[in-house]
């Protein structure tokens, strides 16, 4: 499997307007692989991640997911989206269904699988997220920290190939961060793609099979977890870390 | 919640929310039970002044009360009409309101652009003129062929009224689904959701009950306005109300008669505008 990237972002620039956000990304991401996206605020991390699943169209350059050109005027966004799950900050679940119906919503409606198997499975995942409990709750009656898992739920019922977390815990207080940063840590334990942009940098070091460190939309140093954080070559890197570790 | 833009349109019809903004400190201090005392009372302050006015009068005429009982019956006929044309006429309005409002919403620009312009046009245009130009504007009757519809004037006035409504109505659509974070939109679009599940299952069903309150303050509103059809020769409970003064012929009359039929109106809008009220705060409560 190995050697065959699954994501592959060539070159990528990114401007809104006069902003340019993006100024010059590449990076080749295989299967099964964790990448740590880490970096200042503003330094076009978020957008990246959005590039990804065409949320938001690159101003030049090149992504392939799994055989799909992104930047193609005519990309299929619907069949790219279902290979690419994505998760939030600010959770962004559905607040009239309960958390069950968010998990079993797209599956039913977009994949047209069967209901009964639809609620099965997403009552499986409310259960590897350890909410089981709260399959009735509406999202307004659960906390961040569960929002969020079930938020992760409801994208890994679509079976991507490929998860995004973008700063998926930077609302939460320090004891239910814990909790999502575990379902992530299983979830790149059991194989699945994952790319994370975090400023959680001992989570990072922790699960991350590669870390990329951005700054001013272009990536200044990646490498293994040791090479960034035990042994950033770029000075900008070191004096980054400095202000987090 | 974000509120709806306010427009210029006259008094009469101050759209949507802000109407009611000052009514809740209002009813707090004066319970709805108060309310109806001082109306009623008032009503019939309204009879005995007129009835003081008159005591000079030298022949001998049936009271105030005995002469509003004769027509009362007549004059809420009217009312009811009054009512059946608010009702075809919010019925019509929200239809075309709702297709006007997505069509605002639409990503074609054409679309979005026609449905931007017709409803601020009908927005921004009086009622009674709207009223008038469409009375002018239809034939009085359609020709379908062979087949021939008369266009009756009630008919005619209840499109008049539709038009403005269905401006409002489709205001009210487009705010309630921009009053929806577009962070929605962002987490349906990556589930793969396509742009019409997207409006039908996630946004819609969120915004329905944001847009409740302000279409019932648009058919309290409408109802009052029933009455401008009257100006334009329909026999409703206005125009009934000034021919009974007419036959009548005393002055008298002329307080209590429409004391009596604003009450009418009062009686059923002041529910509604309690109801949308308390709809208000569940759904402020529940978002």
């Amino acid at each position: 499997m190995l050697g065959q990237p699954l994501i592959e972002i060539d070159h990528v620039e990114k401007s809104f307007h006069n902003t340019v956000v993006l100024r010059d990304i590449s990076m080749k991401i295989t299967k099964g692989e964790c990448a740590c996206i880490i970096g200042p605020s503003g330094s076009g991390k978020s957008t990246l991640l959005r590039c990804i699943n065409a949320l938001v169209p690159v101003s030049r350059g090149s992504i392939i997911v799994d055989g799909i050109q992104v930047n193609d005027p005519n990309l299929d966004k619907l069949a790219l989206r279902r290979k690419v799950g994505i998760v939030f900050q600010q959770y962004n679940l559905f607040p009239h269904k309960t958390a069950i119906q968010n998990i079993a919503m797209a599956p039913i409606n977009v994949l047209g699988r069967p209901k009964e198997e639809s609620y099965e499975r997403a009552r499986q995942l409310l259960a590897k997220v350890k909410l089981s409990e709260k399959a009735d709750a509406y999202p307004g009656e659960l906390s961040g920290g569960q929002q969020q898992r079930v938020a992760i739920a409801r994208s890994l019922a679509m079976n991507p190939l490929v998860m995004l977390f973008d700063e998926v815990t930077a609302a939460l207080d320090p004891e239910t961060k814990k909790e999502v940063l575990y379902t992530i840590r299983d979830l790149a334990a059991e194989g699945m793609t994952c790319i994370l942009v975090t400023h959680e940098m001992g989570f990072a070091s922790e699960v991350a099979d590669h870390v990329y460190f951005t700054d001013g939309g272009m990536i200044v140093e990646s490498g293994t977890p040791t090479d960034i954080f035990k042994a950033a070559q770029n000075d900008r890197t070191r004096a980054f870390l400095s202000q987090v570790l | 919640m974000k509120a709806l833009p306010q427009n210029s349109l006259p008094v009469l019809l101050t759209p949507t929310r802000p109407a009611l903004e000052p009514l809740p400190a209002f009813t707090t201090f004066v319970q709805s039970r108060a309310l109806a005392i001082i109306l009623v009372g008032g009503f019939i302050l309204s009879c005995g002044i007129s009835a003081a006015l008159s005591a000079g009068a030298t022949q001998p005429r049936p009271s105030i009360l005995d002469v509003l009982l004769k027509w009362a019956p007549l004059i809420g006929g009217g009312f009811l009409f009054n009512i059946a044309v608010s009702i075809a006429s919010m019925a019509i309005g929200t239809l075309s309101g709702v297709l006007l409002g997505l069509g605002q919403i639409s990503p074609s620009r054409s679309i979005a652009k026609i449905s931007w312009f017709l409803t601020q046009f009908f927005r921004n245009s009086p009622w009674l003129v709207l009223l008038f130009f469409v009375m002018f504007l239809l034939p009085f009757e359609l020709k379908l062929g062979s087949l021939t519809l008369p266009l009756p004037a009630w008919f005619k006035a209840i499109i008049g009224l539709a038009l403005p409504v269905m401006a409002n109505v489709a205001e009210i659509v487009r705010g309630g689904i921009k009053s929806i974070p577009f962070s929605q939109w962002e987490s349906a679009e990556s589930l793969a959701f396509s742009r019409r599940q997207i409006l039908w299952q996630i946004i819609l069903p969120q915004a329905f009950k944001r847009m409740i309150p302000p279409w019932m303050n648009l058919y309290a509103i409408l109802t009052m306005a029933t009455t401008l059809i009257s100006v334009v020769g329909i026999q409703d409970s206005m125009t009934l109300t000034k021919a009974a003064l007419v036959a009548e012929g005393r002055l008298d009359l002329y307080l209590p008669f429409y004391t009596m039929l604003l009450l009418m109106f009062f009686a059923y809008c002041y529910p509604i505008a309690r109801l949308t009220q308390s709809l208000e705060r569940r759904v402020a409560v529940k978002f």
